[in-house]
């Protein structure tokens, strides 16, 4: 069991629920889809399994660690080993060299900077930028920056990608490629949650978790 | 599970890839460091270069001339030393050279159309012949006076009174008293003696005979191997004036000068002080700086920690990049400084000083103001939640 969320709330300010009680199971390799409308919670829902938040009541468990019980420095190392994580924006430093924004992915797993650089090379050539790794983001289209991310967040072999809209600032023939890798990563054994409000991109999934006012519909 | 350590090259690299992509604004950030850190630089250079320079020149002179004056006597009224002064003077066997020069109450003009109240600040002085190798002076045009020459009419100008005279070649004559003297010579700069510098100076038998001198001398100069100095300076007044020894007066040019060098070492606060809020404002600049870069990069620190940046390694990139920040500002200022010093002092003729502990100082100050200046923005970057980077777009 990667994910598993039990009873989970999240009461933002005192008084706004984000998250209702959520229960989660999601196995080692599945690709599933995390889709709701923008205030259903699925952002919440992101965060906490992304370990960038904590619940309110309830438990998280990512790959067996219960994040509860997990300082931040724990929490970060976790974050570092088993968890990716592809923006909607990219969030690639311009002006730096993919193959550096590519190595900054194991920054802080504690890998000296040669071994970063080549790991981020062969990242670069899974993810079809072999041709690519002196290009800075400016130089690159929208498909190929998100690819430079994905190789960002996978470079350090996590065993959970999670996806946050990744498809949401690119065109469809962009967006259709990253889909395509993403589904190539799943097929090599990581386990991936896409949050997404697209319904095309949820149904192309074999799993859909649907969220709506903070629960599982 | 826990976090990897990121090695020292690793906060360098990260502090250093913030400060890159906005060169722009480090370069004016650092400069208020670097301005702070090259007054302070500057002022305690420049004011050990010239406290070098009047070291050296101590050197060079020597500390070894004492000079005797009538004091006044018991009654309040000013003392005269005896005609027999400087012969006295040199029966010391620890004395290597002595001379007496004696104030001549008269005036010296260009001619005698100029009233004998424009004196110009030049004393007449009557000199014995041994003065100029006793002060290590030197002759620039002409001729010193000897036994021949201080008999006639004839007169030796300082630098500075020939100066004010206008006299620039000997054969010229002057208006001594009531009577023309002819130029003998010119001195060179006497830095021991500034006196005589502004002195005409003529022979004791000159003065007696055409200016009325009493034969008085009114300063003794002599020199003794420097371990002898301090017994020559008590053997003094009773050697000079055994009747009344309290009524001479021995002193040392040199300490004077000693006086100077040391006060030149102290160098002025108020210019340091300066500097100091130079800095100060330069660390503010960094403070604001850094400050402004946390808001801005709110997405970036998110993204660090969705890689596994830890708190406390947000932390250090900030501080990090606060240090390089007045580090670079320290680095340019303390170059600045030196080359500052360097310039003043090749114009002035000194020995360019920096002190290393100046140089150590800034280098230590800038990293205290970098860390000072960087605690509060780090704490800020590393309190930041980590889900910034997928909220805020």
């Amino acid at each position: 069991m990667i994910i598993e969320l039990k009873a989970v709330t999240k009461v933002y300010g005192g008084n706004v629920q984000a998250l209702r009680g959520v229960d989660l199971q999601v196995e080692q390799g599945e690709l599933l889809a995390i889709v709701g409308p923008s205030g259903s919670g699925k952002s919440t829902m992101l965060h906490m399994i992304g370990t960038l938040d904590r619940p309110t009541s309830g438990t998280v468990r990512i790959a067996g660690h219960d994040v509860a019980t997990l300082n931040d420095r724990r929490l970060s190392a976790l974050r570092a080993r088993h968890l990716g994580f592809v923006f909607q924006h990219f969030h690639l430093s311009p002006g730096v060299p993919a193959v550096d924004n590519v190595a900054d992915g194991l920054l802080y797993s504690g890998v000296p900077i040669r071994e970063r650089r080549e790991r981020a090379a062969a990242a670069l050539r899974r993810v079809g930028l072999g041709h690519r790794l002196g290009h800075r983001p400016n130089q690159m289209s929208g498909g190929e920056q998100q690819r430079v991310a994905i190789a960002r967040a996978v470079v350090g072999d996590p065993p959970l990608l999670l996806a946050d809209e990744p498809t949401g600032n690119l065109d469809s023939a962009s967006g259709a490629e990253v889909l395509r890798l993403l589904k190539e990563l799943n097929d090599a054994g990581t386990t991936i949650a896409i949050i997404t409000h697209d319904n095309d991109i949820a149904e192309w999934c074999p799993r859909q978790v649907r969220v709506r006012d903070g629960r599982l519909a | 599970m826990k976090p990897a350590r990121l090695s020292p090259g690793d906060v360098l690299r990260v502090g250093a890839a913030g400060l890159r992509s906005r060169p722009a604004r480090v370069i004016l950030s650092a400069l208020g460091i670097a301005i702070g850190i090259a007054t302070m630089i500057a002022v305690i250079g420049i004011s050990s270069s010239s406290r070098e320079q009047l070291l050296r020149q101590l050197d060079r002179l020597g500390t070894n001339l004492l000079t005797v004056a009538p004091g006044q006597t018991v009654f309040g009224e000013q003392a005269k030393l005896p005609e027999t002064a400087l012969a006295m003077v040199g029966r010391i066997d620890q004395v290597q050279t002595a001379a007496a020069t004696g104030v001549v109450d008269t005036s010296v003009r260009r001619t005698n159309h100029i009233s004998e109240a424009v004196t110009g600040g030049i004393t007449v002085q009557a000199a014995s012949t041994e003065l100029l190798t006793t002060l290590e002076g030197e002759v620039v045009t002409g001729a010193w006076l000897n036994d021949a020459t201080g008999r006639q009419p004839a007169v030796v100008l300082g630098a500075e009174a020939a100066k004010r005279l206008g006299v620039t070649r000997t054969g010229v004559r002057v208006w001594i008293g009531n009577r023309w003297f002819t130029v003998l010579g010119v001195l060179g700069p006497m830095p021991l003696a500034p006196e005589i510098e502004r002195s005409a100076l003529v022979g004791f038998p000159a003065a007696e005979k055409y200016l009325g001198f009493d034969g008085h001398p009114t300063t003794v100069y002599e020199r003794s191997a420097d371990e002898a100095v301090e017994q020559v300076r008590t053997l003094l007044p009773r050697t000079v004036n055994p009747q009344a020894p309290e009524e001479v007066q021995v002193s040392r040019p040199s300490d004077a000068l000693a006086a100077k060098a040391a006060a030149a070492g102290a160098f002025t606060s108020l210019l340091l002080g300066l500097g100091a809020v130079a800095l100060l404002v330069g660390g503010v600049g960094v403070a604001n700086t850094m400050v402004i870069s946390v808001l801005e990069r709110r997405r970036e620190i998110g993204l660090r920690r969705s890689l596994g940046a830890t708190r406390g390694q947000v932390r250090t990139q900030f501080l990090a990049e606060s240090l390089l920040l007045s580090a670079l500002g320290g680095a340019v200022g303390a170059v600045l400084g030196t080359a500052a010093t360097m310039g003043y002092a090749v114009w002035r003729d000194w020995p360019p000083v920096v002190p290393p502990w100046a140089i150590l100082g800034a280098v230590g100050a800038t990293l205290v103001i970098g860390t000072i200046a960087g605690i509060y923005p780090a704490m800020r970057a590393a309190r930041l939640s980590p889900t910034v980077a997928l909220t805020t777009t």
